[in-house]
């Protein structure tokens, strides 16, 4: 077997040329293969991430997946508000342990502004339970405070103190600018890696009073009571009751209500990407068998002029399997370090592009050891880049066989 | 197997090759003894690769009977037959006898990779013996190259060093001096035979060209040996 190994060896390094690019095709199909699925379970990581510790999303009347996505996700907008009532009587349920209200349908500078209260900074958790976090400054107390998120006030350069103006509307210029209603950052968050650091967080008090053009002069802070909310969030004493919750809220008699339980209705979501993720995959599959079948076909084609080759190792003494054993032990080398490259070069762009994507897309790609799926697949690619090796190996055994010690060319 | 006194002993064999309709060697009978420089005679087309496969254990004929150096091949594996070939036959061909991407030692070195009693001869001083028979065919600075950067002639010479190599008792050539000058030619043969006298290797030496045949202690002509209309 050291023989073999030998020769395989210097075979390759002799054909460095053709090898490296057949190494690199394979390396290339790797790095789609597994990035797409590195990308595809990040996405469900970073989803699920977004709404840790929350049991059910509360919103008018819709689809489930249209609830968690314009709520949690700020992806598409409402169609209908609830009544700020609708709020009050299931915060007091029983079962419920906490409920934030969320109000959504402004922005500043792009960025959405979301009228909630104090709570949410007690409430809402991320990631692995993860509570949100101050760099500086706290929650809003005045009216006119608001609490941005960490892309915010990175993008936008702000500080402790500084003046906003909040917009009407969720487009970057909108037709109408609250301009009389200065805000002032009172608190900046830390990095989240979920929409809240695209956000700006402001009281639902200082929401209301920019809608009906409060100012100190004409009413009084009374009026300022909201009357509608887009949706909440509702935390539960027990787990064991969010069915019952449910249900209570769907069958709420003095207004149309939808509640999604988060995990459901992502489960949902991603019933509904199967098909794209399984096309993605599918295509990054078909690469990678394009990538082995350009190794077989290379292998193959050099067969030809390694006849003379297979012969005089005849000669020598080897065995028609031994020729066979060359053959593999090439391919698998080949399709071994192909692999190897394929997962060196997922971590190179992991480094090299992860950063952009968190902060494009709030998507976190870390530099982990490959997952048991990511091993399974490697292996998948590596069986399959054996078996297509056999094809070439089975035929220089056979033409061994033919030749003998002289081929006939 | 050494008190053996013939090398090569061949009785009623016939060789077809699969799918052909007539055999393509018949031989009665041949006898080649120890330490004897044979010469065959054969054009192509003769049955000589034939004949050199079936000695070498690679083809087997459906009938007779060969006996290389005392062992009945038949007695014989597939795998075994390649390992007794590793073990006692030295193979120099027409052309391209060196695997292109071995360096010239190494290719010297290959036939101690697949047999172990040729190993097992030289000891540990494998790498000694290939270069001391480089450097007796005056090949000694050429050791570190790749085999292709060798011209023709010395490329026959490397091969003649490797069937030499831990000195097996057969050295099989078939036509190797084909592709060199006249000059060339006498002086690689008188290598050959001088390599294989103090090796005490037996000489099976084959060639179409007859006027190389003063060389060696007896010819034979496959054509009058080989029964089989050609």
């Amino acid at each position: 077997m050291r023989a073999i190994l030998h020769l395989a060896w210097h075979s390759l390094a002799h054909r460095r040329g053709t090898v490296l690019l057949t190494l690199l095709s394979i390396a290339f199909s790797t790095l789609l293969l597994l990035g797409v699925e590195r990308l595809r379970t990040e996405v469900r990581e970073g989803f699920a991430g977004t709404i840790a510790g929350t049991d059910l999303i509360i919103g008018a009347r819709t689809g489930q997946i249209q609830l968690l996505l314009y709520s949690v996700f700020h992806l598409g907008d409402a169609t209908n508000n609830i009544r700020w009532e609708s709020f009050e009587a299931v915060a007091k349920q029983r079962q419920v342990a906490w409920a934030v209200p969320i109000s959504l349908g402004d922005s500043h500078r792009g960025y959405r502004v979301v009228g909630t209260t104090p709570a949410y900074f007690e409430h809402y958790h991320f990631g692995h339970d993860q509570t949100l976090g101050f760099v500086s400054g706290g929650p809003f107390q005045q009216l006119y405070d608001a609490v941005i998120g960490a892309e915010v006030a990175e993008k936008l350069g702000y500080r402790l103190g500084d003046r906003l103006i909040v917009a009407h509307g969720t487009g970057n210029v909108s037709l109408k600018q609250h301009d009389d209603k200065p805000f002032q950052v009172a608190g900046i968050l830390a990095p989240t890696g979920t929409p809240v650091d695209r956000s700006v967080l402001v009281s639902l008090e200082a929401i209301e009073a920019i809608h009906i053009g409060w100012t100190p002069e004409l009413r009084r802070p009374d009026d300022l009571k909201p009357r509608a909310i887009t949706a909440m969030l509702v935390g539960l004493k027990s787990r064991a009751a969010a069915f019952q919750m449910q249900r209570f809220v769907n069958d709420y008699s003095d207004e149309p209500l939808l509640a999604v339980l988060p995990g459901v209705a992502l489960a949902e979501l991603w019933k509904f990407t199967a098909v794209a993720e399984g096309a993605l995959r599918l295509i990054a599959g078909f690469v990678v068998l394009v990538g082995l079948i350009g190794m077989m076909t290379a292998i193959l084609t050099g067969l030809e002029a390694r006849r003379r080759e297979m012969a005089v190792l005849r000669a020598v003494g080897a065995q028609p399997l031994h020729l066979f054993a060359l053959l593999l032990t090439e391919a698998i080398a080949v399709t071994g370090a192909g692999l190897a490259a394929g997962l060196a070069l997922l971590y190179a762009a992991v480094a090299v592009a992860g950063p952009q994507l968190t902060a494009r897309f709030g998507l976190h790609l870390s530099l982990r050891p490959p997952t048991q799926s990511e091993w399974l697949l490697l292996a998948l690619v590596f069986g399959a880049g054996l078996l297509l090796a056999v094809v070439p190996a089975i035929r220089a055994y056979r033409q061994a066989l033919a030749d003998g010690l002289i081929p006939k060319l | 197997m050494n008190s053996a006194a013939s090398a090569v002993q061949l009785e009623e064999v016939v060789f077809r090759w699969p799918r052909a309709r007539q055999p393509s060697l018949a031989i009665e009978q041949l006898t080649i003894k120890r330490g004897e420089r044979l010469f065959v005679r054969g054009p192509s087309g003769s049955g000589k690769s034939t004949l050199l496969g079936i000695i070498g254990g690679v083809n087997q004929p459906q009938q007779g009977r060969v006996e290389v150096l005392g062992q009945d091949l038949r007695d014989l594996g597939t795998a075994a037959r390649d390992r007794f070939r590793a073990d006692h036959i030295g193979f120099i061909f027409q052309l391209f006898n060196l695997i292109p991407y071995l360096t010239v030692r190494e290719n010297v070195l290959l036939p101690l990779r697949f047999s172990r009693r040729r190993a097992g001869l030289l000891g540990g001083r494998g790498q000694a013996e290939a270069l001391r028979l480089l450097a007796h065919l005056g090949l000694e600075t050429m050791s570190e190259r790749i085999a292709t950067d060798l011209s023709v002639g010395q490329q026959q010479r490397v091969a003649c060093a490797r069937a030499l190599l831990g000195a097996p008792e057969l050295i099989i050539a078939d036509e190797p001096t084909s592709a060199l000058d006249a000059d060339a030619r006498g002086a690689f043969i008188d290598l050959l035979l001088a390599e294989c006298a103090a090796a005490g290797s037996t000489l099976l030496f084959v060639s179409h060209d007859g006027g190389l045949a003063n060389h060696f202690d007896r010819q034979i002509d496959l054509c009058q040996l080989n029964g089989c209309p050609t």
